[in-house]
C-alpha cells in the first residue's frame, strides 16, 4: 500500500471538505439562523473566485495576452484576494436584498438563483471580464516557496484549517450575541420580533451579506486551491446544492454541524466514485448523474426523516450565562 | 422587430403553460415549485419515448401529419405524455410535499424539497438520455409560411399557438363552471374559508398538481417540436417561469397567461441586443423590477 499516496488523498479530500465547510457556515448564518433561503450560493461562490483570482494575478503581458484577457490584474498577496472576495460577495448581497427581503422568503430564493445564474452567464460571456469560458489559471499559492510543490497541499490544508477555525469563532461569537439573538427571533417569529422594536429589514440584510462574504472567502479558498477557475464550475449542483445537503445533513443552526456535514457528505460524495466504478461499463459516462441522483435522493429522506439534521440545533444564551 | 415580436409570442405562449401551472401550485398548494420546469422536461422526453421507442414497438406507424414536422405518433404521444407528468407530479406530491404537509414543515422546507425533486427528475434524464440535445424527428425541414411584413414562421408554430390557446380556454371553462374549478380558485383565494366551507383541500392538491404539471408537459412538448430537446431546458425556463407569475400576480392564471407572453415577447426582443445565451439574465432582470416597482404583480391589489 502506497501510504504517501493515501496521505495525499486524504489531504485533497480534508482541504475540499474544509472550503465546503466555510460555505456552510456561511449558509448556516442565512438560513441556520435567520432563516433566508438563499439558493444562489453559486453565484458568491463564482463572484469570490473570480475577485480572489483578478486581486491576485498579474496583468497579462506579451504573447501571453493574446490568449488571456483579463479586466484586471493587481498581484497582490493572497490576504487581499481574500478580503476583495468578501467584500464584492457581500455587495452583491446587498444589492439582492434590497427588493427581496421584505417580500416573503420564496422571493429571495428566486432571486438569488437568477443572480446566480446572471453571473455564471456574465463571466461566460464577457471575455473582457476574465477570459469567458475558458476561465482563468495560475492563482498565486500562499507560502509557495516554504516546500516542494508536492507537498505543498499540506500547507494549504494548514490554511484552510486557520481560516475555518476563525469564521467558527467569529460565527459563534456574533451569534450568541444580543445580535444573534435578534437573528434567531426573526426565525422564529417575525411578528413578535417587529413588535419588539427591531428592524426586521436591517438585521436580515446583514444576515444575508454576512453570510455572503463568508461564502466569498470560500470561493476565493477554492480559487487558489484549484488554481485553475472557469464558468461551468459554478453550477446549481456543485456551487449550491451540495451546501445545501452538506448544511441539512449537519444540522441547520449549529455550526458543529455545518463542519461535520460538509465533511461526511463530502466523504459519501467521493465513496460514491468507487462505487461508480462497479456499474457497467456502457453507463460509466452517466455515472456522475448517478451520484448526484443519490445525494438528491439523501436529501428527501433528511427532509422527511430528520429534519434536525446528525447534530441537530444547539441551545444558544448569551456567554454571560454560560 | 416584427419578426422578433412573433417569436416572443411563440416563447411567451409556452412560457406561459408553465407559468399557469406554476402559480396554481403556488396559490393553492402554497408551494414554490422549483421542479416546475423540470416537469416541462418530463414531459418533453416521456413524448420523445413514446415517439421514438414505445409507439414503434407497438407498431403505430409515423406517417407524416399535414405539413408538420411530426407525426401521427405525436399527436398521440401529446396527451398520454401530459397525463404521465400530471401522475409523476401527484406522486411527488404524495411521496414528499404531502409528508412535509403533514409534518407541519415550513413552506421553505417544502420548497427545498421541490429543489431536490427537481435534481432528481433531471439526472433520471441524464441518466436514460444523456446531455446531448436530442430531435422528435431529426433532419426533417419543414416549408416556412411567408406573413404579411416578411414574417416567416414555420407551420409547427401556428399550430404551437393554436394548442396553447385551446388548452387555455379549456382550462377558463374548467375553473369558471366545473364545481372542482370553483372550489380551486376559492382555496387559492382564501384557505382558511375553504376549509370551513367544507372543501376538501387534499383533493383540490391533487387536481392542482394534475392540472398544473399536464400544462408543464405540454409545454415541455411544444419547445422541444419548435427547438429541441435537452435535459436542462426546463431548470433554463424556470426564471421565465418565475418572473411570469410574479409580474402576473402569483395566484391568477390569466395573470400568468399575460406575464408568460410579455417574458416571451421582452426576451425574444432582447436578441436584437443582447448574445441570445442571456436570456435567463434578461427574465430576472424583470423580475427584479418587478418585485422593486409592484411586488404584487399587475393584477395585485395594492395590499392583501
Amino acid at each position: 500500500m502506497d501510504f504517501g499516496g493515501l496521505a495525499a488523498y486524504l489531504v485533497s479530500l480534508a482541504i475540499m471538505a474544509g472550503i465546503y465547510a466555510v460555505f456552510c457556515m456561511g449558509l448556516n448564518i442565512q438560513w441556520g439562523y435567520t432563516g433566508l433561503f438563499n439558493i444562489g450560493i453559486a453565484g458568491f461562490f463564482c463572484i469570490g473566485a473570480y475577485t480572489s483570482a483578478l486581486i491576485t494575478l498579474p496583468e497579462p503581458t506579451g504573447l501571453y495576452a493574446q490568449y488571456v484577457q483579463q479586466i484586471f490584474g493587481l498581484n497582490l498577496p493572497f490576504i487581499f484576494g481574500l478580503l476583495g472576495a468578501a467584500v464584492t460577495s457581500g455587495l452583491i448581497a446587498f444589492l439582492i436584498g434590497i427588493p427581496t427581503l421584505r417580500l416573503h422568503e420564496d422571493y429571495l430564493a428566486i432571486a438569488t438563483l437568477g443572480i446566480a445564474e446572471t453571473i455564471r452567464l456574465i463571466f461566460n460571456n464577457e471575455k473582457h471580464l476574465a477570459n469567458g469560458p475558458q476561465g482563468l489559471m495560475g492563482m498565486p499559492q500562499p507560502l509557495q516557496s516554504l516546500v516542494n510543490p508536492e507537498n505543498y497541499n499540506y500547507i494549504y490544508l494548514i490554511i484552510v484549517a486557520m481560516i475555518m477555525v476563525a469564521i467558527y469563532f467569529l460565527i459563534e461569537r456574533s451569534i450568541r450575541s444580543p445580535w444573534g439573538r435578534v437573528l434567531r427571533a426573526i426565525r422564529d417569529d417575525e411578528v413578535s420580533a417587529a413588535m419588539s422594536g427591531k428592524n426586521i429589514f436591517h438585521f436580515k440584510m446583514q444576515s444575508l451579506i454576512f453570510g455572503s462574504m463568508v461564502m466569498g472567502v470560500g470561493g476565493a479558498l477554492y480559487a487558489h486551491y484549484t488554481k485553475a477557475i472557469s464558468p461551468d464550475v459554478f453550477t446549481p449542483l456543485y456551487g449550491t446544492f451540495l451546501m445545501w445537503v452538506m448544511l441539512m445533513a449537519g444540522g441547520s443552526g449549529n455550526n458543529k454541524g455545518a463542519i461535520l456535514g460538509a465533511y461526511v457528505i463530502w466523504g459519501i460524495w467521493i465513496g460514491t466514485s468507487f462505487v461508480t466504478n462497479l456499474i457497467p461499463a456502457f453507463l460509466q459516462a452517466r455515472a456522475p448523474y448517478i451520484r448526484f441522483l443519490l445525494i438528491g435522493v439523501l436529501l428527501e429522506v433528511i427532509l422527511i426523516y430528520r429534519p434536525q439534521g446528525l447534530l441537530g440545533e444547539e441551545k444558544k444564551i448569551s456567554r454571560m450565562g454560560d | 422587430m416584427a419578426e422578433l415580436f412573433v417569436y416572443g409570442i411563440i416563447l411567451g405562449s409556452i412560457i406561459s403553460l408553465g407559468a399557469i401551472g406554476l402559480t396554481l401550485v403556488y396559490g393553492i398548494v402554497r408551494l414554490a415549485n422549483f421542479a416546475h420546469g423540470d416537469l416541462m422536461t418530463a414531459g418533453a422526453y416521456i413524448a420523445l419515448f413514446m415517439v421514438t421507442g414505445l409507439f414503434s414497438w407497438v407498431g403505430i406507424p409515423d406517417t407524416p401529419f399535414g405539413p408538420f414536422s411530426f407525426g401521427w405518433r405525436m399527436i398521440v404521444a401529446f396527451p398520454f405524455s401530459m397525463l404521465a407528468v400530471a401522475c409523476v407530479a401527484i406522486l411527488l406530491d404524495r411521496i414528499l410535499y404531502r409528508k412535509l404537509r403533514m409534518k407541519g414543515s415550513g413552506s421553505v422546507m417544502l420548497a427545498m424539497s421541490s429543489l431536490g425533486a427537481a435534481f432528481i427528475i433531471r439526472m433520471l434524464i441524464l441518466i436514460l438520455w444523456g446531455a446531448d440535445s436530442l430531435f422528435y424527428r431529426p433532419g426533417v425541414l419543414e416549408q416556412a409560411v411567408e406573413l404579411p411584413l416578411g414574417i416567416r414562421i414555420m407551420p409547427d408554430e401556428i399550430l404551437i399557438l393554436l394548442i396553447v390557446f385551446v388548452l387555455v380556454v379549456v382550462l377558463h371553462l374548467f375553473l369558471q363552471n366545473s364545481k372542482m374549478g370553483k372550489a380551486m380558485r376559492a382555496t387559492a383565494d382564501n384557505h382558511q374559508l375553504a376549509l370551513v366551507s367544507g372543501i376538501d383541500t387534499e383533493r383540490i392538491i391533487i387536481w392542482t398538481w394534475g392540472i398544473g404539471a399536464a400544462l408543464a408537459a405540454a409545454g415541455g412538448i411544444l419547445y422541444g417540436i419548435d427547438v429541441q430537446l435537452n435535459p436542462y431546458m426546463g431548470w433554463d425556463f424556470l426564471l421565465p417561469l418565475f418572473a411570469a407569475a410574479i409580474l402576473g400576480t402569483i395566484g391568477s392564471m390569466y395573470g400568468a397567461l399575460v406575464g408568460g407572453l410579455i417574458l416571451g415577447v421582452v426576451q425574444q426582443l432582447s436578441t436584437a441586443f443582447l448574445m441570445p445565451t442571456y436570456k435567463p439574465a434578461v427574465a430576472f432582470i424583470i423580475m427584479i423590477l418587478i418585485l422593486l416597482i409592484r411586488p404584487k404583480g399587475i393584477f395585485g391589489g395594492s395590499s392583501r
